[in-house]
């Protein structure tokens, strides 16, 4: 018998809104199952069971606040044929009624919200906005409607969900930008031989199985990071340990609201197609606000490509424990010089940051080498 | 269809994209993905929308043809019968 608790995505989380349950009282669950949604400041997160077992009891309603590591459920292991202890039951009883006492402190300083009436449209929308419907009731008779909450959405421009988000990167990047030493190398890389190579492939497909060239960049960054394997890990407790899996956490823009950064998971095992197909729909999942748990606690390494920007070169801040960040800039029509000769060629500056305490700057000098070498020599990509 | 036709139809592909631009945000003339602040992958899903509505595809060696808006309402007009 174990509890499922609400799990911590981050280190700025402090709670999030149990949304829905995927399952019901005796189903049959397996290890990696999302079996609920919840509702934190990056968007509604499907979260996954890290056991198989049987569903015993659901300790919480939806749409209920609970901090990190509150009880949401009791799963029984499918060993475990026998019924509820006494013992068990009463503990789980316990453990069950602190959960009102779980909400956030903002509800400290106003009396407890009677549940507002809104249409389940309206209630919806300012779910998805982050509007307060009590505070919308103050100003209303009555049910709220849909119309209510768009007006209010307007008026609201910066909702206070995406001021959530600036406060969860703002604490992580404080705390990043005093503990760990960065350094910083940049490298030019000659990115014709293989657009050219790129474009010759997607010739022969339809659009939509064409490879666009920051999924062949990520593919690139990930068979490099296998030969020079130190930048993708962690450092912990004063220590250095690398990831065996690559789970790069890709920078995604999110109109008007921000960025998130979410793995890429198992990006090692991918090819170039799969790379796209996966990049793709993570992009989408992400815009969507439909992640998964694991994909925002498991990266390694972060990629941040400001290219389409027009930015040439980025100094990235190295997300802790994290050891590194590659941060990748617009490819530009450049004079190269090779072989004695000057031509006009596509480059792109690549930028490593690093952390001094895990590796050194040879190890950063390794990786932008072989990322280098394997974009000259582009049929390693597939 | 004519010109005006695949405008309003290529707008609305980029309403679903980003939603929160409205119909007069988005410009004629100007490059579109640096107007809208629109990405690669975006870029992509509106030509692959808009091949699956009218029923061309847009080779890669053709997107300079289809950066602006009129630009591209004329590159689908000239080739759809």
């Amino acid at each position: 018998m174990s509890e499922f608790l609400m799990p911590s995505l981050g280190a700025d989380m402090e709670s999030a809104v149990l949304m829905q349950w995927k399952v019901k009282v005796g189903d049959k669950v397996t290890k990696g199952q999302v079996i609920a949604e919840i509702e934190t400041s990056k968007g509604v997160i499907e979260i996954e069971v890290f056991q198989d077992g049987i569903i015993e009891k659901i300790l919480v309603e939806p749409e209920t606040e609970c901090r990190v590591g509150t009880p949401l459920a009791i799963i029984r292991s499918d060993e475990e044929n026998i019924p509820v202890s006494s013992a068990t039951a009463a503990q789980a009883q316990t453990e069950e009624t602190p959960l009102e006492k779980a909400k956030p402190d903002r509800s400290k300083d106003t009396t407890q919200p009677q549940r507002v009436k809104a249409s389940p449209a309206a209630r919806k929308k300012a779910r998805e906005l982050g509007l307060d419907l009590a505070d919308l009731a103050k100003t209303s008779d009555g049910e709220i409607h849909l119309s209510q909450i768009e007006s209010a959405a307007e008026t609201e421009f910066k909702t206070p969900s995406a001021d959530k988000m600036r406060q969860a990167i703002a604490s992580a990047m404080s705390l990043a930008n005093a503990e760990i030493p960065h350094y910083y190398l940049s490298a030019s890389i000659n990115m014709s031989p293989a657009l050219s190579w790129l474009e010759e492939i997607n010739k022969n497909f339809t659009i939509k199985a064409r490879i666009l060239p920051a999924a062949m960049i990520i593919r690139a960054v990930v068979l490099a990071l296998k030969e020079v394997p130190e930048l993708n890990g962690y450092w912990q407790e004063g220590h250095h340990q690398v990831c065996k899996e690559i789970h790069p956490g890709i920078a995604i823009a999110i109109r008007k609201k921000g960025v998130i950064t979410p793995a890429l998971l198992g990006a090692k095992d991918m090819n170039l197609s799969r790379t796209m197909q996966a990049l793709d729909d993570l992009i989408m999942r992400t815009r969507a606000g439909k992640l998964r748990g694991a994909e925002l606690t498991q990266q390694s390494i972060t990629i941040t490509n400001l290219g389409d920007l027009g930015v040439e070169n980025v100094y990235g801040v190295i997300y802790p424990p994290q050891v590194a960040l590659i941060g990748l800039g617009k490819i530009i029509d450049t004079p190269w010089a090779q072989e004695n000769k000057v031509t006009v060629q596509k480059v792109m500056k690549a930028t490593l940051a690093g952390d001094h305490r895990a590796t050194d700057g040879r190890t950063g000098a390794l990786f932008l080498d072989k990322f280098n070498r394997i974009l000259q020599n582009p049929k390693e990509l597939l | 269809m004519n010109k005006e036709q695949i405008k309003t139809s290529i707008i609305e592909q980029i309403r679903i994209i980003a939603p929160d631009l409205e119909y007069d945000d988005i410009p004629s003339d100007e490059n579109l993905q640096n107007a809208l602040e629109i990405d690669s992958f975006d870029f992509l899903h509106l030509l692959n929308a808009l091949y699956e509505q009218l029923g061309v595809q847009v080779p890669e060696a053709d997107y300079g043809e289809v950066d602006t808006l009129n630009r591209m309402a004329a590159y689908f007009a000239k080739r759809i019968k």
